[in-house]
């Protein structure tokens, strides 16, 4: 938890992620006609243009996409963790289903633990869900594996 | 044979940077009068029947509701059309795409095309950065600028090697250029270790691979060729046009090392303006980082995907280059007052096409300049406008 943390302002569509987030479930909004995956949440799909979905549960592997390292001026709240390091990951179940988020070595651990030297693309993590106090739980990826070839 | 059916005959700019003594409508002044002073044989303001305004934070900076209706009105053009475009960071080069329809359409006659943008006004922590912490619901929440295209260099790098040397040889080029240019925002000269050894914002961008934030106006005056042998023997014609669009949210790309709005709407513009890449002379690129650049110039066809970095190392895209980039300093040293950059950067090659850019003039051989941006949470849309003399 990080005191005074942006936060997503939540919406009907958005608000069911962190709720399975906060139950230690990644899941994506999935096209209930199509069967194509989508994310951010949004009411609409993109490829058919249902609006029924589902959400769908993912093994929570993936793969660093690219990362960059955040220095400041930041936000009061980041300023002092700087600098951390920010990835992208591709999911194991659609390398077209990316998140952003912080890199840990453990669900618990701080946001700077890892450094850009230990972060590679491709490296494999696992999504993990960082405890907070109020509840509302940001993934954040575990580095778990080697790096496998792009 | 290329379009050809709209033709450049006024084009001009203030000088960009912190413009806090300037308001809106007055640096819209200051580049319209330019823009009119330049024209060959003279215009009379009443011959423009139509201005496309280009601001892309109206919504932010004061201009909601308005709908770009001040600028003629402290023009001296009241009840003229005006419509104000607001396209992301091609917000001025689609300006003039749209200028460039009204005029072949036949709808309008003389047109003038003017971008105006108030960067500095508001603190980071109000404008961009409250835009930025504003974004997304869920997955770009506190995304700035820097954040949308680090991640494009990390994964350049890791995928063709570009080095940090190479992103630094990008500022290097651009601030030499913008030295040269009066209009430029910063006019010195910086090293590839002042670039290296600068403050880091978004590793792997530090604060010299990011373009400042800058005020600026910039305004073009277009007509159809018949008319516009009225204001001048010089004019540069609209060879092509091309516009695309790409998914906004980077976790929906396809890939991390280019940008396919890019390659859509210079694909488009090639193809209507009958060239190709080896045609073109100059080019005024979208250079808000310096990794932008080399995804642009490989993006443009200019040098292979991949090798962007290298050959900026190599001084290709120099002054005396095989293929001179940003000869006006780009967004790195002229600045990116949003909406103005577009109209900026084809005020230059209007400038390099005439012979007209001093110290930076480039050296002609096809006669054809090439203008681009990209832009909209990274590079969500793209606009390329191409300008000719060739017969």
């Amino acid at each position: 938890m990080i005191e005074g943390q942006l936060l997503p302002e939540l919406n009907e569509f958005t608000e069911p992620f962190h709720e399975f987030a906060s139950r230690g479930e990644l899941r994506i909004q999935k096209c209930e006609s199509c069967g194509v995956l989508r994310m951010p949440p949004r009411p609409m799909c993109p490829a058919c243009g249902s609006t029924s979905f589902v959400w769908q549960l993912m093994s929570g592997r993936g793969r660093v996409w690219s990362y960059v390292v955040a220095h400041p001026p930041l936000l009061p709240a980041y300023a002092e963790l700087a600098p951390y390091v920010v990835a992208i990951v591709e999911l194991e179940e659609d390398p077209l289903i990316r998140l952003c988020g912080n890199l840990v070595f453990d669900s618990t651990g701080p946001i700077n633990e890892v450094q850009a030297s230990d972060v590679t693309i491709a490296q494999e993590v696992t999504a993990v869900f960082p405890p907070a106090d109020d509840g509302f739980v940001l993934p954040a990826w575990q580095i778990t594996g080697a790096t496998q070839p792009t | 044979m290329s379009w050809n059916r709209v033709s450049v005959v006024g084009a001009g700019l203030i000088k960009m940077g912190e413009l806090f003594d300037q308001s809106y409508e007055q640096m819209a002044r200051g580049a319209f009068d330019a823009a009119i002073a330049s024209v060959d044989h003279g215009m009379d303001p009443k011959d423009i029947d139509a201005v496309f305004v280009a601001t892309q934070r109206g919504t932010l900076w004061g201009q909601e509701g308005i709908g770009g209706n001040t600028v003629p009105s402290a023009l001296g053009l009241n009840g003229v059309a005006c419509t104000r475009i607001e396209n992301a960071c091609p917000s001025g080069s689609d300006a003039f795409r749209v200028g460039c329809m009204a005029v072949a359409s036949g709808l309008h006659d003389v047109v003038l095309v003017i971008g105006v943008e108030k960067m500095r006004d508001k603190s980071s922590e109000e404008g961009l950065l409250a835009r930025a912490a504003g974004g997304h619901p869920v997955y770009t929440r506190g995304e700035s600028a820097p954040v949308l295209f680090a991640p494009f260099a990390t994964r350049h790098m890791h995928d063709f090697g570009t080095t940090k040397e190479m992103l630094a040889s990008v500022a290097v080029k651009n601030h030499h250029n913008g030295k040269l240019d009066p209009y430029a925002h910063f006019q010195y000269e910086v090293t590839v270790e002042q670039v290296l050894n600068a403050p880091e914002v978004c590793s792997p961008l530090g604060l010299l691979d990011c373009c400042p934030q800058t005020d600026g106006a910039a305004a073009v005056l277009i007509t159809t060729p018949e008319r516009a042998a009225d204001y001048t023997a010089k004019p540069v014609q609209v060879a092509g046009i091309g516009i695309a669009t790409d998914h906004p949210y980077l976790h929906e790309k396809d890939n991390f090392v280019g940008m396919s709005a890019t390659v859509g709407a210079s694909s488009r513009a090639y193809e209507m303006a009958n060239l190709g890449p080896t045609d073109m002379d100059m080019a005024e690129v979208h250079d808000c980082f310096t990794i932008t650049e080399i995804l642009d110039i490989e993006d443009l066809g200019f040098f292979e995907k991949g090798k962007g970095g290298i050959a900026s190392l190599e001084g290709e895209t120099a002054l005396d280059g095989s293929i001179p980039i940003n000869t006006s300093g780009g967004l790195l040293a002229k600045g990116h007052p949003i909406g103005a950059t577009g109209i900026a950067q084809l005020t230059e090659c209007w400038w390099q096409l005439r012979e007209e850019a001093g110290d930076r003039q480039v050296k002609l051989r096809s006669g054809n300049a090439l203008q681009h941006n990209v832009g909209g949470r990274g590079s969500g849309v793209s606009v390329v406008n191409i300008l000719t003399i060739a017969e």
